[in-house]
């Protein structure tokens, strides 16, 4: 949820990175840990298992700097993706101002993208929140594979709306940035209408 | 009606909520108190926090009370009422607030938990009454317009230029 502060002149909003297990939702948030100067960031906490799985979720503080005279804040979280963390997934989209759906681009993970997508849009509205107006940015990750499936291909079976998206390579910064620009930007029309 | 999600607090109510925040650490004899949004946002806080790294606690703390809720339901319960964590040197008193905040209470060794449950009680009813006056209030409107209504797509730009 957004939430302003007049008294101290902040604005803080919720950014949830969301998509199937494996698709770089962790690495996304890893890139931007490891290239925001140290005092715009908090610790990057990893609710993750043994072998590095996401467990509960990843959260990301950051403090980028001040807009209009207001300190603005993004917290960013991951949600685990492997099917079984369902319950998980719900509890961590509550209050979300702005969802970063991140699809594997690679042909075998097509399915596990909409079937992603749609419990997404699912646990959404299970928390009160319209799928069709939360301000929403698709990143297709791993378009470096050989076997990623082409962008228009790509686009019809998870972007009808065409809504914003970006190609991304996570795990070597590609469209890392681009895509949380473009959400901070949607989030910040949205909370205008609001003010 | 703004929607339930967004939160708005003006100079007047924040000094309503750390007055309340203030007796209640001071009156439990805690360490700290947190007031945290269920969607895991920092709202206030009162006493020792210079060292408490806020925003990773108010975000684990906040999933620590919505996992403690799941599980409720698994087992049939409405939910659990307060969530608590015993250390060595440090306790936590977690709790919800009217399903839409959640009250950390940092205790110390000087602190009793009996002491403190029941002022998170009383206090947790105050606490609540404000909330609802604020997410009933109209629209707000800054004095001469919101700032915030006059954001461009350069001001995002300009945040992430600097990193």
């Amino acid at each position: 949820m957004s939430f302003i502060n007049y008294a101290a002149r902040e604005i803080n909003c919720k950014l949830v990175y969301y998509g199937p297990g494996l698709c770089g939702k962790t690495t996304n948030l890893q890139h931007i840990y490891k290239k925001v100067d140290p005092g715009a960031k908090g610790k990057l906490i990893s609710l993750a298992t043994e072998s590095e799985r996401t467990l509960f979720f990843d959260f990301l503080p950051l403090e980028l700097g001040m807009i209009r005279g207001f300190k603005t804040r993004f917290h960013l979280y991951t949600v685990p993706g492997q099917i079984f963390y369902e319950a998980s997934r719900k509890l961590i989209l509550k209050g979300a101002d702005g969802v970063v759906f991140v699809a594997d681009s690679q042909l075998a993970r097509v399915e596990a993208n909409i079937q992603s997508l749609a419990d997404m849009r699912q646990h959404l509205a299970d928390q009160g929140i319209d799928p069709d107006k939360i301000p929403l940015v698709i990143q297709y990750n791993k378009r470096d594979l050989p076997n990623a499936v082409p962008i228009d291909e790509m686009q019809k079976a998870l972007n009808p709306r065409n809504l914003p998206w970006f190609e991304a390579v996570a795990s070597q910064g590609i469209g890392v940035f681009e895509t949380l620009k473009a959400i901070a930007k949607v989030v910040m029309q949205e909370l205008q209408k609001k003010t | 009606m703004r929607p339930i999600t967004d939160l708005v607090i003006y100079e007047e109510d924040l000094s309503r909520i750390n007055a309340c925040l203030s007796a209640l650490q001071r009156k439990a004899r805690s360490a700290a108190v947190l007031l945290i949004d269920t969607s895991g946002q920092l709202i206030a806080s009162a006493g020792e926090t210079d060292a408490l790294d806020a925003a990773p606690l108010a975000s684990l703390a906040a999933a620590s009370i919505a996992a403690a809720g799941a599980l409720a339901q698994l087992l049939g319960e409405k939910e659990f009422s307060f969530v608590f964590y015993d250390g060595e040197r440090k306790r936590l008193h977690l709790s919800l607030i009217g399903g839409r905040a959640i009250l950390l209470v940092l205790l110390d060794q000087n602190s009793a938990v009996a002491l403190v449950r029941l002022q998170v009680k009383k206090f947790s009813r105050e606490i609540e009454e404000i909330l609802t006056e604020l997410s009933r209030r109209p629209d707000p409107v800054a004095e001469g317009g919101s700032p915030l209504s006059k954001i461009t797509d350069d001001d995002v730009e300009n945040l992430f230029g600097k990193g």
